[in-house]
């Protein structure tokens, strides 16, 4: 029985569980799905359907934090994929049109690939901090969303493109099966190849996977440009469901929801071992609560709030300060030592 | 001590050095700052000259300090966080938070000398918060900061979901009442700007608890060992950067005669850009409030141009971004060559 | 044991029966350690020896399990490092603890800055300091930062801030790793000035030329106890490193045939280094390597050994030099060239550079033939069992779990993954640096005997030990360094333990002091 306890994936999911009951007890139909028209509605769908943006870019950052590093611009590059995906279609002759719209969406996905691959030849190449390199594009990233729009919410009408977000496939929404094969495909690649492994070793002792030959260089390259790309998807996803481009709110705070949907699924933000599982349950805690908060009537621009406590009681409750305390209760006497002066300045 | 030694040892150290060489062991880290001044004068030089014959006029450098007090307020708390190797994410937010919070007080009848007090003690609640979290709790200063970024643009909403506009004439009067001196004219809330830089270089380059910012930025577990009292002041920077996030909202409120709680998004990367440009290592331990005037003013000063050309305000941010990432390049490579000389 | 008895001058600090012990380690064993005003002493030991834990003792950063400390006459406990300050001990590490980005100035005087109208008094401040620093004899300009000078004049600066705080106690820790000549001779003088006004200096150090030319006594530990203290006029160099190093019970006999292998040196040898150098880490050296050789390094800590091996395997970069492999050229510059060309390497710092300590033994096992193979191409997991399985049994790894978080071993069984590691890439050519140290004289054992065993069958080996034994034991050549030179090469079969110790304390090359 106690091995179910220390299991990693125990916490989250008792926190999920949690959060659905609660819910389930104050909105009775909260559990509720119904079928109509042989497709799947309910207040569970909309979490999964919702959640997808999230999904993505939460996937793509825990690589990239597992190899010691972050992305902080994953909002900004959602932003400039739904402006160039809506540039395209709104300049076609036929905005209605399927090629079009695949067209669209290759090319925004492809550019977001680019500015990924832009932060890992910041970090991977240049050593330039992951925070400072990826904050750059996230100020500047905006800038260039509002360039493509020309400083407007541009808008189209295209069904093709509106499917993605709101459309049906089988039983379930579209986007459901976006965040899916993303999740199935990231985790094939990690575990069946050794890209997993590999990415842990770096992240967890980079010297030492260096010393033993490993290509450290093109693994932490290679996370920055799987985020970009994921963050470019979601993009997508987003513009879709409001069938604009709005470079301003597109992605907007995305980043620390990521990081924390990474944090709450067990990855530790000093990198090395990370948990696929564990992020798909940090994003649906993440998107329960937001559920949870919209209903209770609160508006969604103060929703923040909960979050910012959320995030401060789980980085304080990580924190060695209550470790040390907590284990003080178990603790053999030990000499008292000075902290290890630090190797690395991080400057945030 | 004794002088029992016959003669100065002679030694590496006093090879004659020349003055240039002297002038650069004492005053080479001012050179990322005097680098900003280049560009600050290239910059209104080259608009003068490619732009508009007209560009370098007491009007409109007059127009860029009034433009940008809030800015300049933000940068110099700022700065302190900075020195000491962190970073504060949220001081856009909590401008906002205390603007609006403002806005509501004096709507609802408080008088102004509450209102302004309880605005300050906002943004540096937020700031304790922080502070602590990074401190006490080793929380990183980033995740620590976009927490409170959070949390102040949630409270912003929290306090009014619109904006409120403000008509108290004392709280006006600090942007619209123009003190001339010939072509020249400076507001209420420019002086305010300037005395916090002021205030703030005093702090840092003649007190022990400036001195102890930057020894943090330099060295933090070297500044512990020599007994400074790094935990306080790590903590006390934040704050810093809260009150003077509490005082941009004041200044904000005053020149747009309204609380809004959408303000400032993206204003703290706007902040960071024009403190980095100035000079100030994102590492930490090297950086001057000097430079982040300079950096300010550069900022105003592409907007300004930007603005004059009829391009669109989009190109902004690409334009500082573009910089900042210019000048962490060339800091990494000054970096990387010091210490593969060692 | 020497049995300390106080003579002449009453001691400045003096630790009676300190015993420090951290779980699964005794690190220090009822160490006793006299230091007098006015004196030079050096406390010398091997890596585990004990010696940086009694100066952490002292300094405060621990605090003893049993013993008692007595500075100035007044008995103490440290609970802090500012306790020690407080009592006048003041430490100038390797890594200067100062800031870089303040002023000499302003460093020397942090803390202690005159005042004038509750704002500092820059002129006052730089006055001062240049007052201190004149009292060193040091003539440095206050007012430049301190990161425009020398690591040599920073430490001098970090000297001149302890003499500010009145220091009674001098702790020196490695204070010339990172000099040259003329530096070391510049902080000798200061020192010299320094123990002329009364202040006791500890003087920790692995060049042994420089604890003859300054100490005036030496202090000598070994697996956490006190070995002996002398006055240094009166150590000759053999005693001082057989002390230091000591004598095993030679449980391996059956290996002794292995040194006296003949090795075939008419061919190629794998590896040719000729003139392989880095300034300030190694002067320039040459070494050779032939197919089935054990190569031996001996030396002392610091003596140049793994700056060589790692300029070799490409870790660190050679300023100086060129490699061949099997005749031909090979530029070794980074770890993935060596591999290319078969040459693995296990570091001597097991836990930073060796073990990726939160994977299992499985894959930390199979991470060099791994990485070598791609992150495509993953190794069937039948595949891995087997291979894994296969080393587990053959070094004898306890647990014998494929799937023990690495961290949790010991550090012998830690050793021998990463030694399952590198022998699975089936290199030509393994570079093993300090693979027996810290752990239990039964995995020293194994890997000792396994080492042998494949030499026997082919495998070249260059092979690092402070425990002479073992290099003698397993060596057919021993190259010799001291102080970051190769001061000479030794065939195993013509020399003895006594020899080799008598040619790394005393033997002469070149121009030395």
């Amino acid at each position: 029985m106690t091995r179910i306890w220390k299991h990693r994936l125990f916490w989250p999911s008792a926190a999920l569980l949690v959060l659905i009951t609660i819910n389930s007890i104050a909105r009775p139909r909260f559990l509720t799905i119904t079928m109509r028209d042989g497709d799947l509605y309910g207040a569970l769908i909309d979490i999964l359907r919702n959640s997808a943006p999230l999904m993505l870019v939460a996937l793509g950052m825990t690589l990239v934090i597992a190899t010691r590093g972050i992305d902080l611009s994953v909002g900004a590059v959602m932003a400039v994929s739904g402006a160039v995906a809506l540039t395209v279609i709104d300049g076609s002759p036929d905005p209605g049109n399927l090629g079009t719209v695949l067209v669209a969406i290759g090319f925004a996905v492809l550019v977001a690939l680019v500015l990924g691959a832009w932060n890992g030849f910041l970090v991977a190449a240049l050593g330039i901090q992951p925070i400072i390199a990826t904050l750059v594009l996230m100020l500047a990233g905006r800038g260039v969303a509002l360039l493509i729009t020309g400083g407007f919410i541009t808008t189209v009408n295209s069904a093709p493109f509106s499917y993605i977000a709101s459309g049906y496939l089988l039983v379930l929404p579209f986007a459901v099966f976006v965040s899916a094969a993303a999740i199935a495909l990231i985790a094939v690649v990690e575990r069946r190849t050794a890209l997993g492994v590999l990415t842990e070793a770096v992240g967890i002792n980079p010297e030492a996977s260096r010393l033993a030959g490993v290509r450290s260089r093109s693994i932490v390259w290679g996370a920055y440009i799987v985020s970009g790309t994921l963050a470019g998807v979601a993009g997508i996803i987003y513009a879709s469901n409001i069938r604009a481009a709005d470079a301003n709110s597109a992605g907007w705070l995305i980043e620390l929801y990521a990081i924390l949907a990474v944090v709450l699924g067990g990855t530790s933000l000093a990198g090395g071992k990370f948990s696929i599982a564990g992020t798909v349950l940090g994003v649906l805690i993440i998107q329960t609560l937001e559920a949870t908060i919209l209903f209770l009537g609160v508006p969604s621009a103060q929703s923040p709030v909960f979050f910012a406590i959320v995030v401060i009681a789980v980085v304080m409750v990580q924190s060695p300060w209550v470790r040390g305390g907590l284990s003080k209760l178990t603790r053999s006497r030990r000499p008292q030592a000075v902290a290890e002066p630090e190797r690395t300045k991080v400057a945030a | 001590m004794s002088a029992t030694m016959t003669q100065a040892r002679s030694m590496p150290a006093d090879r004659p050095t020349s003055r240039v060489q002297t002038f650069m062991s004492r005053h080479g880290a001012m050179t990322p700052t005097f680098a900003a001044v280049v560009i600050l004068v290239l910059l209104l030089v080259g608009a003068e000259a490619f732009l508009r014959g007209d560009f370098i006029t007491a009007r409109t450098l007059s127009a860029l300090l009034l433009d940008n007090a809030y800015l300049l307020v933000l940068a110099v708390g700022l700065t302190f966080v900075i020195l000491t190797g962190g970073i504060d994410l949220s001081v856009g937010s909590v401008m906002a938070f205390t603007g609006i919070l403002g806005a509501q007080l004096v709507a609802s009848g408080v008088p102004v000398g509450i209102a302004i007090p309880a605005m300050l003690a906002g943004g540096s609640a937020v700031g304790l918060l922080i502070g602590v979290l990074v401190q006490r709790f080793d929380v990183q200063p980033f995740i620590a900061s976009l927490a409170g970024l959070f949390l102040a643009r949630g409270l912003a909403f929290v306090v009014s979901l619109a904006s409120i506009r403000v008509e108290q004439p004392e709280i006006l009067w600090l942007q619209q009442n123009r003190i001339r001196l010939g072509e020249w004219y400076v507001t209420p809330t420019g002086i305010l700007a300037l005395a916090v830089v002021a205030g703030a270089a005093v702090v840092l380059h003649l007190t022990q608890f400036g001195r102890t910012v930057y020894a943090i930025g330099g060295n933090e577990q070297s500044a512990r060992l020599m007994g400074l009292s790094v935990a306080r002041t790590k903590v006390s920077v934040y704050v810093i950067s809260g009150f003077c996030g509490g005082l941009a909202g004041l200044l904000l409120t005053a020149y747009s005669g309204a609380g809004y709680p959408r303000n400032g998004i993206g204003t703290e990367l706007d902040a960071i850009a024009a403190v980095v440009i100035g000079g100030t290592l994102l590492t930490g331990g090297r950086g001057y409030v000097l430079g982040s005037l300079i950096g300010v003013l550069v900022f105003g000063t592409i907007k300004t141009i930007i603005s004059f050309m009829g391009a669109e305000q989009s190109w902004m941010q690409i334009i500082v971004g573009a910089l900042l990432l210019l000048f962490i390049v060339v800091q990494r490579a000054i970096v990387a060559r010091s210490v593969r000389r060692r | 044991m020497t049995m300390l008895v106080d003579t002449e001058v009453p001691p400045i600090v003096e630790m009676r029966g300190i015993t420090i012990q951290f779980p699964g380690v005794l690190a220090l064993d009822h160490v006793d350690f006299l230091l007098r005003p006015g004196e030079v002493h050096a406390i010398m030991g091997e890596n585990g020896a004990g010696k940086s834990t009694l100066i952490k003792a002292l300094t405060g950063v621990y605090s003893v399990d049993s013993g008692t400390m007595t500075v100035a006459g007044v008995k103490r406990t440290f609970a802090s490092t500012a306790d020690a300050q407080d009592a006048g001990i003041a430490t100038v590490y390797q890594e200067v603890n100062l800031c870089p980005n303040l002023t000499v100035g302003e460093n020397v005087m942090l803390g202690h800055v005159p005042r004038r109208g509750g704002t500092i008094d820059w002129r006052a401040t730089h006055a001062e300091a240049t007052r201190h620093l004149h009292s060193l004899g040091l003539t440095i300009d206050p007012r430049s930062l301190l990161s425009a000078h020398s690591i040599a004049i920073q430490q001098l600066v970090a000297i001149s801030r302890a003499m500010v705080l009145q220091a009674k106690v001098l702790v020196l820790d490695e204070p010339t790793s990172s000099l040259d000549r003329d530096e070391v001779e510049q902080l000798f003088g200061v020192i010299r000035e320094l123990r002329a006004t009364g202040v006791a200096i500890i003087f920790i150090s692995h060049f042994l030329d420089q604890v003859y030319e300054i100490s005036d006594r030496i202090t000598v530990l070994r697996n956490g106890a006190l070995v002996g203290e002398h006055r240094t006029a009166e150590l000759p160099r053999d005693t001082l490193v057989t002390e230091m190093i000591g004598r095993e019970l030679d449980d391996l006999t059956a290996l002794s045939g292995t040194a006296h292998r003949l090795i075939d040196r008419t061919g190629e040898p794998v590896l040719r280094a000729e003139g392989i150098g880095k300034r300030g880490v190694l002067e320039p050296a040459d070494l050779d390597v032939y197919p089935g050789e054990v190569v031996g390094l001996a030396g002392l800590l610091g003596s140049g050994r793994t700056e060589l091996v790692r300029l070799l395997y490409g870790a660190d970069r050679p300023d100086a030099g060129h490699v061949t492999v099997h005749g031909a050229p090979a530029k070794l510059t980074s770890p993935r060239h060596a591999i290319d060309h078969r040459i693995s390497f296990s570091s001597e710092d097991r836990r930073g550079e060796g073990i990726v300590a939160d994977l299992t033994v499985a894959e930390n096992i199979v991470l060099g033939i791994q990485a070598r193979r791609g992150w495509t191409r993953k190794i069937r997991k039948s595949e891995q069992d087997a291979l894994v399985a296969e080393y587990i049994e053959a070094l004898g790894v306890r647990p014998a779990n494929p799937d023990a978080v690495v961290g949790n071993l010991s550090g012998g069984n830690q050793q021998k993954v990463l030694l399952a590691r590198w022998l699975a890439t089936a290199p030509e050519l393994l570079v093993l640096d300090e693979p027996t140290r810290g752990i239990d004289v039964g995995a020293k054992a194994d890997i000792q005997r396994k080492v042998a065993e494949l030499s026997a069958r082919g495998l070249s080996v260059i092979f690092i030990s402070s425990e002479l034994e073992e290099v003698l034991r397993l060596a057919q050549r021993i190259a010799v360094l001291r102080d970051r030179r190769k001061i000479g090469e030794l065939d195993s079969a013509d020399v003895d333990l006594d020899g080799l110790i008598d040619y790394l304390a005393n033997e002469h090359e070149g121009s030395v002091a």
